[in-house]
């Protein structure tokens, strides 16, 4: 049972680091606009339809 | 002909309609954006949302000033000399076509190489090749597409503010500890004497204290200082509750581990820390599209053309105009500072200041005042005083705007607490003698666990939820507030002060009548053809209001800038005007007219008025059931005998107030122990506003500029006015009541307590189980409230 010493450590520095990513992920920002890429995330399959559009014209 | 609604803005359509590629579009600026987006295979903007354009504004030269380095770079956030980066406010941004058409800048100038925008603030970022596009030319770009960026004197002394986000780091450090704490403390609440849990039970304590330090010197660190300072200012806040139960806690958990006589209450203790931080969060409800600070410098341009006497033009910030400079003020542009005519023809538009829709006609030799907006063709003028001194920005040297911001309104929370913790000290301190001469070990025990116990979390819970909650709804309907405070402050309002133009009468629509000789169809179909060809905004909204069919032929058409408008239509001479243009006596009152002259007789006039807000009789009549209501306005005494018919008997109704009148009528009233709420719109009431127990600035369009208040009102919904008044007053009476079922709590957690009956596992039930029911009720019940009276 001695085991647990040690997963219980192990597991607090895999928490431990979780918790470090996401404060720096906090403090680039990450989180202040929420809104904007949920967005920006649909244009991207538009812009690739219309490049491939594009091209079967120019071809 | 069938009505079309424009393919690029979704305008409807009127005759001046333009067709081109199979669209329809309402005017050529229209027209141009989709040509450039077209151009550019950029037409995908069109795909995304319905109509999603916005009608482009000419700006012919408004932004050479850009140019100019000095200004160029307090505008510019960062310049290596290579690329800049440059923020602007956009305020048109409105829909997802937005955001792609703006992140797309760099298929229509290769010199963009990054623009990003962040929707909810209505921001774009964009990156720029210094050698490739100046930052004229890219403002000019984002302006050709009709989405025009915001730049005032604002962004002259713009501090770069840093986002504050260490709420957020120390709820992530409470939540954190939290969690691992419960698990951690488990084992010992469901086995007592169990070998292997002895054996790890050091181990698992240790980890606690660990894991509660940081919750106690970082998350809880601001309840301690406000606490303490409270204390020293001899101010019993609700800090200094929530800090003893937070020390008290942990030094008897500490206690407890270190002695090996229990495992302590850190589970309870960085519970408590979360959910009061929780609390903290939930009342933090902002508006990133919103500015409740702004003042005039938001709303006055940055930099003006100034005109050497050599008649060269120079661009030079405002900030630097001398008395006796000569200024050019273009179609659209601001005038910054008061001066005198100097030629031209000037037709000012001063809504933002005044609230009054209708342009003013000022000719050569009148003085013109700060923050009239010229437009008409480019006028000159001299300049009397500086930025500073001007009639209108002298009202910000006034002490009200000095003073630090934050009102100082004891919360409802506060208030009670003094109480709170008085009889919570006293009955520690009566358990504490009872138990000291019956067993003096107990005694130490029985005194904690009451300051554990009367630690006011769901107390100190219910007030930030309750008010966080309706904030929430009050946005949701178009009522804005600047922070939670607002909804206490109005729950106490018994006084309202309304600014009359553009406050309870409504900016848009305005009621034209005529007065006069009865004129034909005909002579109506004629008129209407003559205004046709003018682009007055008079003319333009008299000819909307005209049902008749116009005549088709006109010759011979002039528009004599600042007087009036003349043609020959079917054979007669018309002359549409001023009274001194049509040669008419001008009656000297402030109404809004045009006068018809058809061949030598003089017809009539049609006179504009502005129409009172829908609903405003309604609004009066509910709220002066406890209140006293007045009206403060800025023009003169027309309107006196229609206001006293809607107002209740007891109003007060004053004319001819200037700025400081309007502050001053506040204070007076304040003396006097009132309550006010002030209602305003425009600049010139940016004093009141800011004088007034609650300022709340009335919006035809939140997105543009409003003065410095505690909250926004959209125009749409001022017949709630009453609603919202009503559910602050009905916001207070559920946090009173969550008061006392915490209470309650806090009574059922004594008895333990007393008793020295108070384990661990006790209170890390009693303490969530108090909170969140307390959070539970206030949440559910103002949704409750707000739902039966909004609707």
């Amino acid at each position: 049972m001695t085991i647990i010493f040690t997963l219980i450590v192990v597991s607090l520095i895999i928490a431990v680091v979780f918790f470090i990513l996401f404060i720096r992920s906090v403090k680039s920002g990450q989180y202040d606009d929420l809104y904007t890429p949920s967005v920006r995330m649909l244009f991207d399959d538009e812009l690739v339809k219309k490049e491939v559009s594009d091209k079967n014209i120019t071809n | 002909m069938s009505k079309k609604n424009c393919f690029h803005c979704g305008t409807e359509c009127n005759i001046h309609k333009i067709e081109f590629d199979n669209k329809v579009f309402c005017c050529n600026g229209c027209k141009t954006v989709f040509e450039i987006l077209n151009q550019n295979e950029l037409t995908c903007y069109y795909d995304l949302e319905n109509t999603p354009g916005t009608i482009p504004s000419e700006i012919k030269g408004k932004y050479k000033y850009l140019d100019n380095d000095n200004i160029a770079t307090k505008i510019v956030e960062f310049n290596d000399g290579q690329t800049s980066v440059v923020n602007f406010f956009i305020p048109s941004i409105h829909c997802s076509s937005c955001i792609w058409v703006l992140e797309n800048l760099h298929k229509l100038n290769k010199g963009v190489k990054v623009s990003m925008v962040n929707f909810p603030k209505k921001e774009v970022r964009i990156t720029y090749k210094n050698d490739q596009i100046t930052l004229r030319e890219v403002v000019e770009l984002i302006t050709s597409i009709a989405y025009e960026p915001y730049i005032s004197l604002e962004d002259d002394d713009r501090k770069l503010t840093k986002i504050n986000r260490t709420l957020i780091y120390q709820v992530a450090v409470a939540g954190f500890a939290f969690g691992n704490i419960m698990l951690l403390s488990f084992p010992e609440y469901f086995e007592m004497d169990e070998y292997w849990l002895n054996r790890f039970k050091p181990f698992f304590r240790g980890l606690m204290f660990v894991f509660s330090v940081p919750v106690v010197v970082y998350s809880a660190r601001d309840y301690l200082i406000s606490a303490y300072k409270g204390l020293v200012h001899g101010i019993l806040n609700i800090d200094v509750p929530i800090s003893l139960g937070i020390l008290v806690l942990f030094g008897r958990s500490c206690y407890e581990i270190f002695s090996q006589t229990g495992q302590g209450y850190f589970d309870s203790l960085t519970g408590l820390i979360f959910f009061l931080l929780l609390g903290k969060v939930f009342q933090q409800k902002t508006y990133s599209f919103l500015s409740f600070e702004r003042d005039y410098k938001s709303y006055f341009p940055i930099a003006v053309t100034k005109i050497h006497i050599n008649k060269t033009e120079e661009n030079i910030a405002v900030h630097d105009i001398k008395k006796g400079d000569r200024l050019l003020i273009r179609n659209e542009e601001i005038i910054p500072v008061d001066g005198i005519l100097l030629n031209g023809n000037a037709l000012l538009d001063y809504s933002f200041v005044t609230g009054e829709s209708m342009p003013v006609i000022k000719k050569s030799g009148d003085k013109v005042y700060a923050g009239g907006k010229q437009t008409n063709a480019a006028i000159e003028m001299e300049v009397l005083q500086t930025v500073a001194q001007s009639y209108l920005t002298q009202l910000w040297s006034n002490d009200v705007f000095q003073k630090d911001n934050t009102k100082n309104i004891k919360s409802i929370t506060d208030s009670i607490s003094k109480y709170f913790t008085m009889i919570i000290l006293s009955i520690a301190l009566i358990a504490g003698i009872y138990w000291f001469t019956i067993d003096k070990g107990i005694a130490f025990q029985v005194v904690s666990a009451i300051l554990i116990v009367a630690c006011p979390c769901a107390l100190a819970l219910s007030a930030p939820f309750a008010l966080g909650n309706m904030i929430r709804i009050f946005g949701k309907e178009k009522f804005y507030l600047k922070n939670t405070n607002v909804i206490e402050a109005i729950s106490k309002v018994d006084a309202l002060v309304f600014d009359k133009t553009g406050t309870i009468t409504s900016n848009k629509s305005s009621q034209i009548y005529y007065e006069g000789t009865v004129l034909k169809n005909i002579e109506l179909g004629q008129i209407k053809a003559l205004l046709r060809a003018s682009n007055h905004p008079l003319s333009r909204m008299l000819y909307d209001s005209l049902t008749v069919e116009e005549s088709k032929e006109i010759s011979e058409f002039e528009e004599i800038l600042g007087k009036g408008i003349q043609g020959i239509i079917d054979g007669s001479k018309l002359r549409l005007g001023s009274g001194s243009f049509i040669g008419a006596m001008e009656e000297l009152n402030n109404q809004t007219k045009i006068y018809v002259r058809i061949n030598d007789t003089i017809k009539g006039k049609f006179i504009f008025q502005n129409t009172y807000r829908k609903g405003l009789e309604g609004v009066f009549k509910q709220l002066a059931e406890n209140m006293d209501i007045s009206i403060l306005s800025g023009d003169n005494e027309g309107e006196r005998l229609h206001l006293k018919e809607i107002l209740p008997s007891h109003s007060k109704v004053l004319f001819n107030q200037k700025p400081e009148d309007k502050l001053e009528f506040i204070k007076k009233m304040q003396l006097e122990e009132k309550n006010i709420m002030m209602l305003g719109d425009g600049l010139n009431d940016a004093g009141a506003l800011a004088q007034s127990n609650v300022g709340v600035a009335i919006s035809e369009n939140i997105n543009v500029f409003s003065p410095a208040c505690d909250g926004i009102l959209d125009a749409t919904v001022f017949s709630k006015l009453p609603v919202f008044i009503k559910l602050s007053y009905k916001t207070m009476s559920i946090i009173k009541i969550s008061f006392v079922i915490s209470f309650l709590y806090n009574i059922i957690g004594l008895l333990f307590a007393v008793s020295g009956n108070l384990s661990p596992i006790i209170a890390a039930i009693l303490m969530p189980i108090s909170s969140i029911s307390v959070v539970l009720f206030v949440t559910v019940s103002t949704n409750i409230i707000a739902k039966k009276l909004l609707h």
